[in-house]
């Protein structure tokens, strides 16, 4: 049985399943117990489990997060609660030296099992600073793994399983989807991390979307459904690891694609699917992979240019017009 | 259970022979780096034994610790024993880190010790994170954390004594005030006074005379069962010098601090000498005694090198083993190889 719920209920509900099943699992972050977060995804849980185990901490981000670390170390599973993925800079000693290392550097004897749940995506109107996709800068370090959901059903089944993986795992959420419906499961499930998943199936290109751009990449084929093109789309829901054989196999099939991401495009996300592919399937390509990433500038403020900084579903299904024509995207 | 170790002369011995065993461990660090047998550089504990000895005497297995660059004494205090750190500082597969870590991650995990951080101040917050889950999972363990006065210019220590204060978590916060950091006089980098800093947030705050190991002892082993008792935390400042250079390559530094302040704190303050000559005085060892621990402790660091320089390392297939918990090999994984 399946019920429609929104991204944010998909998590509260992860969370609060996963701090019934497991005493040692924690909430820890700004505003996370009465408030439930600016978001208000992390509502009723306080009251259910108590300021012990959801706790209210002062506006410190490498404060809570190295305390989060420790306490990973010595038998607590804390979920840290990052208000928004651009903070992700302060917090960056605490989760890429201490928590992705501490594993490796101690031969495998210490280990971090938390969960760094934080946001991404541009056009909320919210200028440079609280709009950024900044889960490459994450995804380039060893030892952390990388989960990307882009419906509530995503959302739910790789929070459960992040908070079970006894290694440090960062989750972005879409801030502009936690108020999407998608149909979830009322049973309990879990999604593995490194499984992607199909979505549609098509024969002439492959559109690989992340997060909300896996939406963007289903809108394009529906657009290119229109002119007869079959677009084949593919959700890696995890960068880290990153499902390389369905992608590998979709595009040894279509023979061409695009890789859509919200992080900026330059040495980005995008730049290293694509690169993946032409070192690995490049006998089966007939065009160049194609790159979307957000525009390499900081995100303005302004409606009027905010709005260019993201991919479309229009700009996707025009690359991929011209892809399967064989025009050059790129002037020659 | 509460121990007074210090009321007994075995406890002072065992004092004494672990303060031997560092200063052993760090002179035949100093002589594989000047031999050229051993990779990178390290930061000699040499001076400062009475710290890590003292404190490390008043805490449990159970307890915890985290250390910093400087942490071979820390190391060797909570229990670690010779053979292994060699190997470990020798990067070989049987160190304690399994080679992967090096002098300054060495770690005695199965001792309590979180690891050693090579991000001046970086461990600040996992001690107060071990100390959460000591609360948190009703366990009666204390959680001491080392670093150096450099590192209180990070801003991470404040943001978790904050937290610790208001928690009131069982975290002992650890200054070695060693005069340097690097290259610079600790007075040119701390304004007014490091205690003070700590009672800002309502911490109590002591000052030790860290050449002194039975008076860190004493102080130590109080904080540790007011921490248990849920007192917790506390800061303690500890007065202490670094013999060698910041590490093994400082050679020549005169520009930072004269031979004569060297000299001064050898003659007059070292800790081992010190507290051997309080051991003869009080009747607990004779001379020879002394000199036998000495020669003993000597003679097991040297088979321990021994051992060491001929421990294979580790074998290739282990480079990407160790990223992920549960992974075998974290390549293959991470392109999405089902494990
Ligand atoms: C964040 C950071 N900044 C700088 C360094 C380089 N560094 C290594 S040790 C050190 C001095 C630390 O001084 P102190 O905390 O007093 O410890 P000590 O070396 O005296 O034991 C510095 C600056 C570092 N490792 N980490
Ligand atoms: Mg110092």
């Amino acid at each position: 049985m399946t019920r429609g719920i929104t991204l944010s209920q998909a998590v509260n509900e992860a969370i609060a399943e996963e701090m019934r099943r497991d005493e040692t699992v924690i909430l820890i972050g700004e505003d996370v117990a009465e408030a439930g977060t600016p978001f208000k995804v992390l509502s009723g849980l306080v009251e259910e489990f108590g300021t012990d185990r959801v706790i209210d901490t002062p506006i410190a981000e490498p404060g809570f997060m190295g305390i989060a670390v420790g306490a990973a170390m010595t038998g607590l599973r804390p979920i840290v609660d990052l208000m928004f993925g651009d903070f992700l800079y302060l917090v960056m000693d605490q989760l890429c030296n201490q928590a992705a290392k501490t594993h490796y550097m101690s031969g495998g004897k210490l280990s971090v099992p938390l969960v760094l749940r934080t946001n991404l995506g541009a056009t909320r109107r919210s200028a440079a600073q609280h709009s950024q996709s900044l889960h490459a800068l994450v995804a380039h370090i060893p030892g952390l793994k990388v989960a990307m959901p882009s419906s509530a059903y995503e959302a739910k089944g790789l929070l459960k399983a992040a908070i079970r993986d006894d290694n440090p795992v960062v989750i972005f959420e879409d801030k502009l989807m936690y108020q999407d419906k998608a149909p979830v499961p009322e049973e309990e499930y879990l999604l593995p991390l490194g499984e992607a998943a199909i979505l549609r199936e098509g024969s002439e290109v492959t559109l690989i979307g992340t997060s909300s751009m896996r939406q963007v990449c289903e809108r394009a084929a529906e657009i290119l459904d229109g002119d007869g093109i079959g677009a084949e789309v593919i959700d890696p829901r995890t960068l880290v690891p990153l499902d390389e054989g369905t992608i590998l196999g979709s595009v040894r099939k279509t023979s061409r694609a695009i890789v859509v991401d919200e992080g900026h495009q330059n040495f980005g996300i995008t730049a290293e699917i694509a690169a993946r592919i032409s070192e690995k399937a490049f006998y089966h390509l007939d065009a160049p992979v194609i790159r979307m990433g957000a525009m390499d500038v900081p995100v303005p403020f302004s409606p009027a240019l905010e709005d260019l900084t993201v991919p479309t579903p229009e700009g996707v299904a025009a690359n991929a017009r011209a892809l399967v024509r064989g025009v050059p995207v790129h002037a020659p | 259970m509460p121990r007074d170790k210090s009321a007994n002369s075995e406890a002072y011995l065992r004092m004494y022979r672990q303060m031997v065993r560092i200063r052993a461990f760090e002179n035949n660090a100093n002589q594989l780096y000047l031999n050229a047998k051993m990779p990178g550089l390290t930061h000699m504990y040499t001076g400062q034994e009475a710290v890590a000895v003292g404190i490390c005497e008043a805490l449990t297995d159970e307890d915890r610790i985290t250390s910093t660059h400087r942490g071979h004494g820390h190391c060797l205090a909570k229990g670690a024993e010779l053979r292994l750190m060699f190997c470990e500082l020798l990067g070989k597969e049987e160190g304690y880190c399994r080679g992967k870590g090096g002098s300054m991650h060495i770690a005695d995990q199965a001792h309590g010790n979180l690891g050693a951080n090579a991000i001046v101040g970086g461990s600040a917050g996992i001690a107060t994170g071990a100390a959460l889950s000591a609360k948190r999972l009703g366990r009666n363990y204390v959680t001491v954390c080392f670093f150096g006065d450099g590192a209180t210019a990070q801003g991470l220590w404040y943001e978790v004594m904050n937290m610790a204060a208001l928690w009131k978590l069982p975290v002992i916060y650890a200054c070695e005030n060693n005069g340097y950091s690097e290259y610079t006089p600790t007075d040119e980098v701390v304004a007014g006074s490091l205690t003070a800093r700590a009672e800002a947030f309502g911490i109590e705050a002591h000052q030790v005379d860290g050449q002194d190991v039975l008076a860190v002892n004493k102080c130590a082993t109080e904080l540790a069962e007011r921490c248990r008792r849920g007192e917790g935390p506390f800061f303690i400042e500890l007065e202490t010098y670094r013999y060698h250079g910041h590490h093994v390559g400082d050679i020549n530094r005169d520009y930072y601090r004269s031979k004569e302040e060297e000299a001064r704190w050898k003659a007059d303050r070292d800790p081992i000498d010190n507290f051997g000559k309080w051991l003869q005085s009080e009747g607990v060892a004779a001379k020879e005694e002394l000199a036998m621990i000495d020669s003993e402790i000597g003679d097991e660091a040297a088979a321990a090198v021994k051992y060491a320089l001929a421990a294979p390392y580790p074998d290739a297939v282990e480079v990407d083993m160790h990223v992920f918990k549960g992974v075998e090999h974290a390549l293959p994984y991470m392109s999405g190889e089902r494990q």
